[in-house]
């Protein structure tokens, strides 16, 4: 049997950003991968909730796990408690030791992630390509920052 | 102490909050993104909307929804931050139906020991830490020094005021602050503001 592919969840200030980050990857990738967003308070108020990301995190593990991408500052505490709120939100018991958050840049992280994801890759792959996304912007831009 | 007695302090708290949030918001637009007052004033006042849900729920779960209805509402650092003070402070106290003095300043150690844990800071990087530790250590001292909770809570709220006046000369190292590196210095931190106000709530409420 196949198993599932990884899924990604989008952590970001701004529900407007998060949303379209994820239509982005969406668009570029076409996949089914699963792909869901916990950004802002609500559709106006800027702001992460941790209880609202484990409960994405829950929804996203198809059995594969799920790699974490998220903005910044705030997103990375409410991504860690996440975590601990997985139990809380009838996540299953295993999702927690399956989920990698992942340092890679949001957008190019993320576009990354789904390609990756799509392939059928592990989500320990997709956290290291997503974290790496950088890489082909700076290696076109070159200097200053091969210097 | 008991829900009644946990009610009145996170209910003084959201006062102070409310009441102090231009200032807090103020100060957090020097050195930070300008909502640490109107995030806080938003969770405080969502925490309030709980208890008039539900004003005898017991200790833990009173300090339960508390954190995770900051978790919720706040949307800055301080959700987590806050949010996980209460939620230890919740476990701590497990299944009593009231706290004396030294259950009551167990349970605010075990909520540093979280935020600690939650935002990887120490004192001295210009965050909530610089009132929460001296203001706790205050309190262990007075209390194992034979004072009752009151005089205690007021030297923990002495302490966690002169904690926070001490932040202004910091340079930040945690938070959007320290991207301001040392231009971070001469500024009062917020989050040692909101936190010098739930010491003094607490001392106002508990004692």
């Amino acid at each position: 049997m196949e198993a599932a592919p990884v899924g990604i969840v989008v952590v970001s200030h701004s529900r407007a950003l998060g949303t379209a980050a994820a239509e982005l990857a969406r668009e570029v990738v076409g996949t089914d991968v699963p792909i869901a967003v916990a950004a802002g308070i609500d559709e106006t108020t800027t702001g992460t909730d941790a209880a609202a990301i484990a409960t994405a995190i829950a929804g996203a593990d198809r059995g594969s796990g799920v790699v974490v991408l998220m903005d910044l500052g705030s997103a990375v505490l409410s991504a860690e408690m996440a975590l601990e709120l997985l139990e809380d939100v009838g996540a299953d018991p295993a999702t927690r030791e399956r989920t990698v958050l992942c340092p890679g840049p949001l957008v190019e992280g993320l576009v990354i992630a789904v390609a990756t994801a799509s392939t059928g890759a592990d989500r320990h792959r997709v956290s290291e390509d997503a974290a790496a996304a950088l890489g082909p912007k700076r290696t076109h831009l070159g200097k200053p920052w091969d210097e | 102490m008991g829900p009644a007695e946990l009610g009145r302090w996170l209910r003084s708290f959201a006062d102070a909050v409310t009441d102090n949030a231009d200032e807090l918001t103020a100060l957090d637009s020097a050195i930070g993104d300008a909502d640490h007052g109107s995030n806080m004033r938003r969770g405080m006042k969502a925490v309030v909307a709980k208890l008039d849900a539900a004003p005898d729920a017991p200790p833990a779960k009173l300090l339960k929804t508390a954190g995770m209805t900051l978790v919720s509402t706040v949307g800055g650092a301080s959700g987590p931050l806050y949010g996980t003070f209460f939620l230890r402070m919740a476990t701590s106290t497990g299944d009593r139906a009231e706290l004396d003095a030294a259950g009551f300043a167990a349970a605010l150690r075990a909520g540093l020991e979280g935020v600690v844990a939650r935002g990887k800071a120490a004192t001295g990087d210009k965050t909530m830490l610089d009132a929460l530790v001296p203001a706790l250590d205050a309190l262990d001292a007075a209390l194992a020094g034979g004072s009752g909770l009151g005089d205690a809570l007021r030297a923990a709220a002495d302490a966690a005021d002169a904690g926070r006046d001490a932040t202004v000369p910091l340079v930040a190292r945690k938070g959007r602050a320290s991207y301001l590196g040392e231009r971070s210095a001469g500024h009062q931190d917020p989050g040692a503001t909101s936190t010098a106000l739930l010491l003094t709530a607490a001392a106002a409420t508990l004692g």
